[in-house]
């Protein structure tokens, strides 16, 4: 029962994307099209896997004082392989990521749950986690990403679909596109969301930026959530 | 000359490493709320950028091509910005102690900036010599401490407005910025015309 909440957390309650806006620039960048979006959630989640378990792992090995870099050489060793696997098998994908996919290095979903969750706690817990979370991640990308996709090229994956091919908003598509997507998705969970955790709970704590962030964006969200209740 | 001059006013116009790459959005979504913090914050990432270049294109030409080592380039760049980042604080707290006061904050903050990481590599893919890549760095570090700048006057026109409860805090922010952004699309095509 444990493992299924900590897996099912990932997806809804904890969203890395809509609740704890984590990672949000490949989430921005990589959302134009829904192949984009699952291949560069596909990549996350491997990442986030390989490194949430073997930094649990060797949780009792690493000092406390040199976890972070050691923390980034193990997820950076792990991006580098994804990175050339996925120029040998997919190169249609590694050029549509393009920047992106080494960029997955600094995306702080990784680095958060490491710090959060991997070094607290066994393998097995974490490894689910990390599903969880990578579940979550993809989900979400590929929610904006159908969104952009459908009213901004008027395509799925691909696939033209008829009325809204000729009349596509392309805007979506494009940067401000984005941003707008992003804000009214966020805006609709505030609203939805029966239950909003307060990101203080979780959020800074295991934010590996915690200890100099002047907690300016921490800040809005538990107003937000003080607003809700 | 005028290649130089291209490269810089499309960094920073057109290319907009936060408005229209998505790169550092973290800062700019986080510290962008204050005017002094926001400059502080771009000053940091402009200097570290400037700095992290010219270390990792050597390191990148000299070092992993002749060694057919390409492939860790990912591995060596993120840890030798984190070096980097570590040197420069400890280098301006002994030496510049009023500048490690300004930027001291926000340094740590940019190991795992993407921008940082983002511009490094992009200077190796896009095969700059070693002045273009740094003219490039400069005007990517000029272009985030641009929008950081303008965004935050932006949030601060918009903190004593009256907004639906469920867009207060970050989905207002975030459609803000989506304007920001729409503002900054004007300029694309503009660059290469000037000198054409």
């Amino acid at each position: 029962m444990n493992q299924l909440n900590n897996f099912t957390k990932g997806i809804i309650k904890e969203n890395p994307v809509l609740v704890l806006v984590l990672g949000t620039c490949p989430t921005l960048a990589t959302s134009t099209s829904v192949i984009n979006a699952l291949g560069m959630g596909a990549a996350a989640t491997i990442v986030l896997l390989c490194s949430n378990m073997v930094i649990s792992a060797l949780r009792k090995v690493i000092p406390d004082k040199v976890r972070i870099p050691c923390y980034i050489v193990l997820i950076a060793g792990f991006v580098t392989m994804v990175q050339m696997l996925v120029k040998a098998y997919l190169p249609a994908l590694d050029q549509s990521l393009g920047i992106y996919l080494p960029l997955i290095v600094v995306n702080c979903i990784i680095l958060g749950r490491a710090e959060m969750f991997a070094n607290k706690n066994g393998v097995l817990s974490s490894a689910i986690d990390a599903l969880g979370m990578g579940v979550g991640f993809t989900l979400a990308l590929c929610l904006m990403a159908t969104i952009r996709e459908v009213f901004g090229s008027g395509t799925f994956c691909g696939m033209e679909l008829p009325v809204l091919i000729d009349n596509h908003i392309s805007i979506l598509t494009m940067a401000p596109g984005g941003f707008l997507v992003f804000g009214l998705l966020i805006a609709a969970m505030n609203k939805f969301a029966k239950h909003k955790p307060k990101k203080k709970d979780f959020g800074c704590a295991g934010c590996p930026q915690a200890a100099s962030c002047t907690k300016a964006s921490c800040d809005e969200v538990t107003e937000e959530a003080a607003d809700n209740d | 000359m005028t290649n130089l001059i291209i490269i810089l006013l499309s960094a920073v116009f057109i290319n907009n490493y936060v408005l229209s790459r998505f790169l550092g959005i973290c800062p700019f979504l986080g510290v962008s709320k204050k005017l002094n913090s926001a400059t502080g914050m771009s000053l940091a990432v402009i200097f570290v950028m400037l700095i992290a270049t010219a270390v990792t294109w050597p390191i990148q030409t000299y070092l992993l091509v002749p060694n057919k080592l390409e492939y860790l380039q990912t591995i060596v760049f993120i840890l030798v910005i984190a070096a980097l980042v570590q040197l420069v604080e400890i280098v301006l707290k002994r030496y510049v102690p009023s500048l490690h006061k300004s930027l001291g904050v926000y340094l740590p903050l940019i190991t795992t900036n993407c921008a940082v990481l983002g511009v490094t590599i992009l200077n190796i893919d896009e095969g700059y010599t070693f002045i273009e890549a740094m003219v490039n760095s400069l005007g990517s570090g000029l272009g985030f401490f641009l929008a950081m700048v303008m965004f935050s006057g932006v949030r601060s026109t918009m903190e004593g407005s009256d907004i639906p409860k469920s867009f207060r805090g970050l989905p207002a922010t975030l459609i803000a910025a989506s304007i920001t952004s729409l503002s900054f699309m004007g300029f694309s095509g503009i660059i290469e015309n000037l000198f054409a």
